[in-house]
């Protein structure tokens, strides 16, 4: 399940820095995100974050995930 | 408009923190919303809170009107500040406490009182 999140993310920010997606309780639908992307640059929290909450929109529609974390930041700083 | 969502928007717009969540300051059902409790009350803010487990109308009027999909969701005067991770980092930070003095005023913290709105029967506490 991490694979189909990190593979959405991937499509959304295809220039990420960095992008990791954890399992955190190994359930499959506890889910930390992590992405660095030049998309950030220069976006107030609020929008970064409802850029991947859209990129996973799917997912949280269809209840696959329970729980989400998420940390992004730009490249820039 | 139906009347769920007039006092989801009531809530919204005239509590001064507001933090829709999964259960009750006393028995809170999600660790992303304890999360964000623990913020607010860390930084000394009158929260007023919405539990939206009671009717999944709740959850899906809300986020309809906020724009966004999970719980918790918190808003300082109106605005959506964000859901737990949002709320932890600026608490975390100082932005938290910077915020709340500049839309509160400075002295939001004296006699700051949680409350809890139940948005199905309008009740109060």
């Amino acid at each position: 399940m991490a694979e189909r999140l990190e593979s959405l993310l991937r499509d959304a920010f295809p220039d990420a820095a960095e992008l990791f997606v954890e399992d955190r309780t190994g359930g499959g639908d506890h889910f930390q995100v992590t992405v660095a992307s030049p998309s950030f640059d220069g976006l107030p929290l609020l929008d970064q974050h409802r850029l991947v909450n859209r990129a996973l929109a799917e997912p949280l529609r269809d209840g696959t995930i329970h729980e989400l974390r998420i940390k992004t930041r730009g490249t820039t700083t | 408009m139906s009347e769920l969502s007039d006092r989801i928007r009531d809530v919204i717009e005239n509590e001064p923190v507001a933090l829709f969540m999964k259960g009750t300051p006393q028995f809170v059902m999600c660790g992303n919303s304890d999360r964000a409790l623990r913020a607010l009350r860390e930084a000394g803010a009158p929260v007023t809170t919405v539990d939206i487990l009671p009717d999944p109308a709740i959850r899906q009027e809300l986020s309809e009107l906020s724009g966004w999909p999970t719980i918790p969701q918190v808003f300082v005067k109106g605005e959506l500040i964000g859901g737990a991770d949002i709320t932890e980092q600026l608490a975390g930070n100082g932005e938290l406490t910077a915020m709340l003095e500049e839309r509160l005023g400075a002295g939001y913290r004296d006699g700051a009182e949680e409350h809890v709105v139940d948005v199905v029967s309008g009740a109060r506490a």
